[in-house]
């Protein structure tokens, strides 16, 4: 922001209390309520103004304040922001960067815990990046902004305030469309992303004290995703899981399962295990339960190793 | 039994104030506050001396070619579209002057969100009728590269901003150009259009909230012509007009006549002063009446009758100007047939010449949808066009 002055970010309580989750606490008094807009309580609102502030040459950074209040702005996501640069031949190509906390473990409940980057991914003209660190967070959000395609920017708000790592202070990029490979391994590929990355790490530990080396790669940019480092890896293990915590039917492992399925068959030793949330919606009391656990996690490793 | 309250005295006092503001500045302020429609245009051609815009006898003789352009283009069009030759089409019959007195109160700079009736709209805000029609034949030179239905009309050139088929969805992006325009300290404007259905949608508050409280330089006009498809404006609001709607979002509305040309030209401009002077949003609802169907797609006579139609007929837009400017002396009366000829020579060549452009190359089908094809949409453009043999 004080590197370019047509960046503007603008959502609900970001200005003024800094955000729910802390996360642009400071702005408002640094860069003033022009560039610091606390909206009205819209989210399509949010959006759809967001798209036109970027048509004329802003670079708006909107927050979704949960990720389960994006529906409101759906129609803005899916049928404006995606669609405007091909739907125009290039004319208008709106450059918004849509934050949005996502995924259970803050105790919210139904409405402050979904994971649905399913949808967005389904749609095409967006790009889809989800840090589990950071480092991550910062190199994927430098990428983000300078990204001339729309972006939908997924925190995983679970590690808000369980995560703690130094940051470099310097300019850095992290790579859209690179996976990045946490821990290298030879039995088993476990594919993840965002909170679930941590859950991941600790199946990982588990597993090697039984003597199974876990091969866990962080997906962090979902559209595109880096088939390639999937695929190097799959045909070294010819094993697969992918954990999330989003729903496993139509989840986004499905789409992983048939890409690697299509084009890595030969390699596979056993069928690919998908561990996700259950096919319900998201529970308050039973959070712990829904969200995959790394037993859970381990459970499937172990399937495939024995397989 | 039913309570009524008379809230008017209550009203009144808080329309004066804002009367107030804008009295120094306009001295046809009190319009904005007047619960009449505003009408500059008499049926017998008289005008209203105190309210009649100052505009030159060039500029009203080229309003109205442009109001004869955009209803032989929409007879066209229809003509075109019955013998295949386009797959689809919008009559704009009804709302030349809504679209033609709105555009001609604007700058080249400022910028447009027209819906998909405002052929007028755009072709005065600087499309020529060659990427009209590009855009009609969705052919390879058509700027949306033939990728939309072919009423959704984008220049970057222009600023007439491309528009989905979901009615509202336009309207928060006006606001945000508009909340960038102020940002930038650029003096320049925006205005969106919309029918009158699209104000029953969850967007059309966003946006109207949005923009009074960020008092944004914008004007939305509602091209009210009293039918969203096949339901009459009682089925959209219970609201006595839309124009009081904008009060309640905290900026003034008016109604005007969306048949005097005049009439809309004068509420237009007075609202871009108004916006470039800081003033905030307006709202404009220009009453008028769809003469044609909603779309080639469409049959009126399902749902309205034809005595409605010659009701609104004998208060066309066209001639009702024409009246004026001959009663002016701004057009000689051999003139009128000669508009409508030299029109016709215009669009039967704009016609011919885009109707042999072809359509679309195969490979455009993927570019676009980001900035550079990713290797997901890459490997479909080369399955697609046989290339790499899979």
């Amino acid at each position: 922001m004080s590197s370019n002055s047509d960046v503007v970010l603008l959502g609900e309580d970001l200005g003024r209390d800094g955000g729910v989750f802390r996360a642009t606490e400071g702005l408002l008094d640094e860069f003033g309520p022009q560039r610091v807009i606390d909206t009205p309580l819209s989210e399509d609102g949010i959006i759809g103004t967001a798209i036109g502030m970027s048509l004329y040459g802003l670079l708006p950074v909107a927050e979704i304040q949960f990720m389960d209040f994006a529906y409101p702005a759906f129609n803005q996501i899916v049928n404006e922001l995606a669609k405007f640069r091909y739907r125009s031949g290039g004319e208008f190509s709106p450059r918004v960067v849509v934050r949005m906390p996502y995924g259970g473990g803050i105790k919210g409940g139904l409405y402050h815990s979904q994971s649905t980057e399913a949808f967005f991914i389904h749609t095409p003209g967006l790009i889809v990046l989800t840090p589990s660190n950071p480092h991550d967070t910062k190199g994927l959000l430098l990428s983000a902004m300078r990204c001339p395609d729309p972006v939908i920017f997924l925190e995983p708000k679970r590690i808000y305030r369980t995560f703690r790592e130094e940051v470099p202070d310097d300019d850095y990029t992290t790579p859209i469309g690179k996976a990045s490979v946490v821990s290298e391994g030879s039995d088993v590929t476990l594919l993840s992303w965002g909170a679930m990355v941590q859950t991941c790490n600790e199946a990982v530990a588990l597993a090697s004290k039984e003597n199974i080396s876990v091969e866990l790669i962080d997906l962090r940019s979902l559209l595109p995703f880096d088939i390639e480092s999937i695929l190097r890896s799959v045909k070294k293990t010819g094993r697969l899981a992918i954990a999330h915590e989003a729903p496993k039917i139509g989840g986004f492992g499905g789409e992983l399962a048939a890409q690697v399925s299509e084009r890595a068959i030969d390699s596979l030793q056993a069928p690919i295990l998908r561990v996700g949330g259950y096919d319900t919606p998201f529970p308050y009391s039973l959070e712990n339960q829904y969200l995959p656990s790394s037993s859970r996690v381990l459970k499937a490793i172990k399937n495939l190793a024995g397989y | 039994m039913s309570i009524q309250v008379d809230f008017s005295i209550l009203f009144k006092s808080s329309r004066e104030r804002k009367c107030l503001r804008w009295i120094d500045r306009f001295l046809m302020a009190e319009l904005l506050h007047s619960t009449n429609m505003l009408q500059i245009l008499k049926p017998n051609g008289e005008v209203d001396r105190k309210l009649e815009p100052r505009l030159t006898n060039d500029e009203l003789r080229m309003m109205y070619r442009y109001m004869v352009l955009t209803r032989r283009l929409s007879e066209k069009l229809l003509s075109l579209q019955r013998q295949g030759r386009i797959g689809f089409c919008v009559d704009s019959s009804g709302h030349e002057a809504c679209q033609i007195g709105s555009a001609f109160a604007l700058s080249p700079d400022d910028w447009i969100f027209p819906y998909y009736r405002d052929s007028g709209m755009c072709l005065v805000k600087g499309l020529s009728l060659k990427e009209f029609m590009d855009h009609t034949f969705t052919n390879e030179e058509d700027a949306c590269l033939g990728r939309q239905l072919n009423v959704h009309w984008a220049s970057r050139e222009h600023h007439i901003v491309s528009s989905s088929s979901c009615v509202a969805g336009r309207l928060p992006h006006a606001v945000g150009v508009a909340y960038a325009m102020k940002y930038k300290n650029q003096n320049d404007v925006c205005l969106t259009s919309l029918g009158d259905g699209s104000t029953s949608q969850g967007e059309f508050h966003s946006a109207m909230n949005f923009a009074g409280v960020w008092r944004a330089p914008i004007i939305f006009l509602v091209e009210n012509n009293q039918y969203a498809i096949s339901l009459p404006l009682r089925y959209q609001t219970a609201s006595q007009n839309i124009a009081i709607k904008a009060e309640a979002y905290g900026f003034e509305g008016v109604q005007v006549n969306g048949n005097d040309v005049l009439a809309v030209y004068k509420a237009t401009k007075m609202a871009v002063e108004k916006a470039r002077a800081g003033g905030g949003p307006t709202m404009i609802e220009a009453v008028t009446y769809r003469m044609g169907g909603h779309s080639s797609s469409d049959d009126p006579a399902r749902y309205r009758n034809e005595e409605e139609l010659e009701y609104w007929k004998a208060r066309d837009a066209i001639p009702l100007f024409r009246n004026y400017l001959t009663r002016k002396n701004a057009i000689r009366e051999e003139e009128y047939d000669e508009i409508v000829q030299s029109v016709d020579e215009e669009l039967t060549l704009a016609i011919r010449a885009s109707e042999k452009i072809p359509k679309p190359a195969l490979s455009t089908l993927f570019t676009d949808v980001y900035s550079e094809i990713p290797w997901h949409i890459k490997d479909e453009q080369d399955e697609a066009l046989g290339v790499g043999g899979q």
